[in-house]
């Protein structure tokens, strides 16, 4: 870890500002991730600014009927929100299927929708990866890749993104809010607002430099039955190997985002349209060009497997 | 003392104290935090340095030049020792790799250089400063392709690497039922809690060490050699160590790293390993890959039994010895063992909680499902049918004691094993159901142990050894044997242990510290009641040790009365004989457990274990019991999701943390149960006990891979079982 300067906050505003007059500083929220990947020097920002206390740590319901959640909101609260649990069950489901009950408490909406990808290459310093050091070659490929993506790769890097609560909040048609150093505020729709890696795997979000996360909103409840159905070796404490967030209606159309197969959460269109035809057809669309390793191959058809599971699980019950 | 005949009546077999359910006396300063490990020893006056290594990024070759400018300018720095600076050393007697000194890249993350700063924080911060020039040299890294120059190692410790009885190729080319299998397991961490961490302080040439270790004397005696220092001159200590599974029985690299860190800032120097060097700077279980060959008749009779295994490591390094129990727990007239060493430039492998045994038994019991599928036959019946209570390469040895015919009776019946149903046939929910079983045999070794023993005049006990608890329990089973044997109640009892200023015990591996250690106790317990005798006139034959007191015909003396002002001082080394050679001592258990295939995903879920282990006296059902279930849930994850992945270019182990390595958690582990036969085995020591804290582990694997073929009707034989290797096989879903 490098030495870093320290900052309080005042207002959104000045820390955006700041945050833009300081080419190497970075917001701190929970800093589950951010603190973890200092330690290791593959963040190494020289100016913290804590975003803790600008009182960006509520629910509301907003005028048209949706949910504006904080951007400081912690995991743990998010997930056991009344609206939430009632109106956005696959949000809470999705929260506490990941990391544990300690991180959750720390961890806020900003952050985990920020949360830089678990390639074992990448948190290898010794190793060279183009999204720590843009132009130093991907170690991944060709190496150990059971964990990494088998859609939206690039040649550059082939990382996922790991968060479930960024599946769900796929699925619910989130919209990032933000606030610019020019204090002027953006609406980003979740699907614009991770990138795929292209040729430039370190750029990972449409935020610009400075802009800061004030809050995402979601739209009125879609109702439906909302699953989140994460497969993992282990039976918690694990990233997804692959995940699906589902909300599907009762005459059986519906969305899905899939998780642990991507550089970000995983939505396709005509996979939605397909649903109702049940999960070879929606899974022919969500995974209609993907490239996969030899290590990772399985997780296509266990995107399929699990898209059954969770469909069939609808209509066991009323 | 020397154990040479079997045990008669001692005064252990009263089982006042011995042998009770007691709480681990050190166990309120574990859970008060007060239990100082290595890297809390802190002296307020002691103004200690914080050393940070740095290890190789290659995995082979040399180092041309390190620039260490940075490092040196940078904040707090006190000065940098790299592995040039201290030249190449002597390797210590149990070391394979290098642990830190000289030019030569022998691993990756192997210590190169030790930066010490004023806070750890700026000693992490400068070692990424230093600059490195390789030579980059070429390695070998995959043990599937290596096996082709494998090599027939050399016979370690009377272990002959292959062996032969009979005509197996013969029996086998002609058996009615024939099973020949490849099986492979991976490289295992030892993933233990607490990093390897030293504290290292000079004073003029001697030098004092708090660290980690299983093994008090082999640690000095290597840390010696390594620094070219008499062994005498280094005071080691111990006394508690957060896990260690065999990953701590061998000198590492922080307690060098100290000493020389401690040297160059001219004052005491703490040392943590960072968590990626506990897979690639220390040592792990080598991955194996095992071919077994049975041939039986068709009632079921084994008549031919073979098990090769190969395994790599680094040059001059050794066989995992993963066909050593075929040779010993079922019966057949005609058998081979044999293992090949491939030379692989991976970190060094070496003994992890039951070498060879442990992943022997993986592949060994999954074979012998896979026969009695091939016979028709129930497993449990087929294990009975084949059972031996002779060395079956040597008809003329006999087991001290074997009693694994009962604990697969037993434990069939407590879990239920008649519910079994054809493999993929049971289903509940979304999960296919199933049960499995194997059989569990670890060896039984035993090590010379010594130990101290005081009397007070207050009547008080005080038990001195290097012994170590690496959280097995031994501060409370030592207690219970010295207060069994002075008759006093265990509060009179103050245990001391980890020491090198104490006699040299048997220290914790291979599941001989528990009997070695306690029949040190014994050893000097009894001196301790000689000198007692001695002082009070008493004839030591028909003398009575109990309440405290003292006693012989008429005559009571209440102890602290005997030891008078000075006290009474018993040291002895309990020493053994031959029993070990003329009968062959082993433990023996059986594993049931059932689980539940997720139908779509494949991800398989733990629902009920069952351990049921023979192995003579059980000192204290507690801490037996919780080797017990903590072995089980370790072979959970060797079962399920254990897995070091190799990079097999750049040849390293990838997942080098608690992320990427997934040990069992919580979640994965179900109601477990635990049954000890009632058994004693005066063959083995005066205790008459044996090892329990590695049999847990023995078998279980393969009882879990064994309940997902009866789930699914899937046979993996690679491990880990992961959805990976069922998802292809199992139905559509619907
Ligand atoms: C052991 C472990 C296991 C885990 N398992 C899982 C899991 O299973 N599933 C899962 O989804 N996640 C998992 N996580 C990740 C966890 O969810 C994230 O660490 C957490 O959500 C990050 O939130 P934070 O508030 O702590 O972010 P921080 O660490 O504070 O910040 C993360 C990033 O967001 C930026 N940032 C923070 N706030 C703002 C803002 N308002 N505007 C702009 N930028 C901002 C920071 O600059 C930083 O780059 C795990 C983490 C750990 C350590
Ligand atoms: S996959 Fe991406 S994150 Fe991983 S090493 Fe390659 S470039 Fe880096």
């Amino acid at each position: 870890m490098r030495a870093f300067t320290f900052e309080r906050a005042e207002s959104v505003r000045a820390a955006a500002e700041s945050a833009s007059n300081n080419p190497e500083a970075k917001f701190i929220a929970g800093g589950t991730n951010l603190l973890d990947l200092m330690k290791l020097e593959i963040e190494v920002p020289t100016h913290l600014i804590d975003v803790n206390g600008l009182g960006l740590d509520k629910i509301e319901v907003t005028s048209e009927g949706g949910l504006r959640i904080g951007a400081m909101v912690r995991n743990t609260d998010l997930a056991s929100h009344e609206t939430v649990r009632r109106d956005y069950g696959l949000l809470s489901r999705a929260l506490v299927a990941g990391a544990s009950g300690q991180l959750r408490n720390k961890a806020t909406t900003a952050g985990n929708l920020l949360q830089r990808t678990r390639c074992p290459y990448f948190y290898d310093t010794a190793q060279s990866c183009n999204k720590r050091m843009p132009g130093s070659g991907c170690s991944a490929i060709g190496g150990v890749t059971r964990q990494l993506g088998v859609i939206g790769t690039s040649e550059a890097c082939i990382a996922t993104h790991p968060s479930d609560m960024a599946v769900a909040m796929r699925a619910l048609d989130a919209v990032v809010e933000t606030t610019r150093p020019d204090g002027t505020n953006r609406s980003i729709p979740i699907s614009d607002f991770h990138h795929l890696p292209g040729d430039s795997p370190h750029i990972e979000t449409a935020l610009e430099k400075g802009e800061m996360i004030t809050a995402v909103t979601l739209p009125k409840p879609a109702g439906g039955m909302h699953i989140y159905r994460k497969v993992r070796d282990r039976a918690s404490y694990a990233f997804a190997l692959v995940s699906i967030g589902a909300i599907i209606q009762a005459d059986g159309t519906g969305r899905v985002a899939v998780g642990g197969v991507a550089p970000k959460p995983w939505r396709v269109d005509a996979a939605d349209a397909a649903l109702a035809k049940g999960a070879k057809a929606a899974c022919a669309e969500l995974m209609a060009d993907a490239r996969p390793t030899d290590d990772n191959r399985f997780k296509i058809a266990l995107v399929e497997r699990t898209l059954a599971a969770v469909i069939e699980e609808t209509r066991d019950k009323p | 003392m020397k154990f040479e005949k079997p045990a008669t009546t001692n005064p252990i077999d009263n089982l006042t104290v011995v042998g009770k359910p007691i709480h681990r006396i050190d166990g309120e300063l574990k859970t008060t935090g007060r239990a100082k490990y290595a890297y809390e020893w802190h002296d307020p006056d002691i103004d200690y340095a914080y050393g940070y290594p740095l290890g190789s990024s290659i995995a082979k070759g040399r180092i041309r030049s390190m620039d260490t400018a940075a490092a040196k300018k940078s904040p707090g720095v006190i000065s940098v020792v790299t592995a040039l600076d201290v030249g190449k050393r002597d390797l210590g007697s149990k070391n394979t790799a290098n642990l830190f000194g000289g030019d030569e890249v022998q691993h990756y993350h192997q210590a190169i250089a030790i930066v010490v700063a004023a806070t750890f924080e700026q000693a992490r911060a400068a070692s990424a400063l230093i600059k490195v020039d390789y030579a980059v040299g070429e390695g070998v890294f995959d043990l599937s392709t290596a096996t082709k120059d494998a090599k027939k190692p050399k016979a370690e410790g009377g272990t002959e690497p292959d062996s032969s009885v009979g005509d197996f190729e013969g029996a086998f080319a002609n058996a009615a039922v024939k099973l020949d299998a490849t099986y492979t397991t991976p490289d295992q961490s030892h993933a233990m809690m607490e990093p390897f961490a030293s504290i290292a302080a000079w004073n003029g040439d001697e030098l004092t060490v708090w660290t980690s270790s299983q093994m008090i004397d082999w640690w000095r005696t290597d840390l010696a050699t390594t620094l070219g220092i008499d062994k005498e001159k280094i005071h080691l200590m111990s006394p508690f160590i957060g896990g260690g599974f065999g990953g701590k029985l061998f000198l590492r690299s922080d307690a060098v790293m100290a000493a020389f860190a401690a040297k160059a800032a001219g004052r005491p120097v703490k040392v943590a390993l960072p968590r990626p060097f506990l897979v690639n700077n220390a040592t792990h279980r080598p991955a194996t890959i095992q071919r077994i060959r049975i041939g039986a008749t068709r009632d079921g009779k084994i008549t031919a039994i073979g098990h090769e295994s190969w395994s790599g490591d680094l040059p001059g390094g050794q066989p995992e010895t993963a066909v050593m129990q075929t040779r010993l727990l079922y019966a057949g007239e005609n058998r081979m063992t044999a293992m090949r060493l491939a030379t692989l430039d991976l970190p060094e492998g070496n003994s992890m909680r039951a070498p060879g045994e442990a992943p022997g038994l993986m592949a060994l019991e999954i074979a012998i499902d896979e026969i009695a599928v091939k016979l028709g036959m129930d497993p449990v019946e087929f294990r009975i049918l084949n059972d031996t209570q002779v060395d079956p390469e040597k008809p003329g040895r006999n087991f001290s004691h074997r009693n694994l015919v009962g604990c697969l009776t037993l434990g069939a019946e407590k879990f239920g094993w008649n519910a079994r149903g054809k493999p993929g046939t049971k289903r509940e929910g979304g999960q296919f159901i199933g049960l499995g079983m194997a059989a569990a045999f670890r060896n039984n070794l035993v090590m010379p142990s010594g130990a101290r023993v005081k009397l007070d005049a207050r009547g008080d006990i005080t038990v001195e050894t290097d012994m170590t608890d690496i959280g097995t329990g031994s501060y409370t089973i030592l207690a219970q044997t010295a207060a069994e044997m002075m008759g006093v109640p265990m509060e009179k009892v103050g245990v001391h242990l980890g020491d090198s200023r104490f006699p040299v015990s048997s220290g914790s591996g291979g599941q001989f510290g528990a009997n070695s250690s306690t029949s040190g106790v014994y050893a000097a317990c009894v001196k301790l009641r000689e000198a007692v005798a001695q002082k009070l006139g008493f004839n030591s034959q028909d003398i009575e040790f109990a309440n405290g007191e003292v006693r012989s015909d008429n005559r009571v003396v209440p102890l602290s009365q005997a030891a008078g002002p000075e006290g009474l001082v018993g040291e002895d080394t309990m020493q053994w004989g031959d029993l070990e050679k003329t009968y062959q001592q082993s433990t023996f258990g059986a594993h049931f457990v059932e689980v539940g295939v997720d139908v779509a995903t494949g991800e398989v879920r733990l629902k009920r274990m069952l351990a049921v282990c023979a192995a003579g006296r059980i000192l204290n059902p507690i801490t037996a019991r919780s080797q017990v279930i903590g072995a089980m849930t370790m072979g959970a994850g060797l079962a399920l999701s254990e897995e070091l992945s190799v990079d097999k270019r750049r040849g390293f182990f990838v997942n080098h943390d608690l992320a990427g390595y997934e040990v069992a958690v919580h979640a994965d582990i179900p109601h477990q149960d635990v049954i000890f036969m009632d058994e004693t085995d005066p063959i083995s020591s005066p205790m008459k006990a044996k090892g329990v804290g590695e049999l847990g582990l023995c078998g279980v694997s393969a009882a879990i891979a064994n309940a997902v073929y009866n789930a699914t009707g899937i046979r993996v034989r690679d491990y880990p079982v992961t959805l990976d290797k069922l998802i292809h096989e199992l139905p559509e879903v619907a």
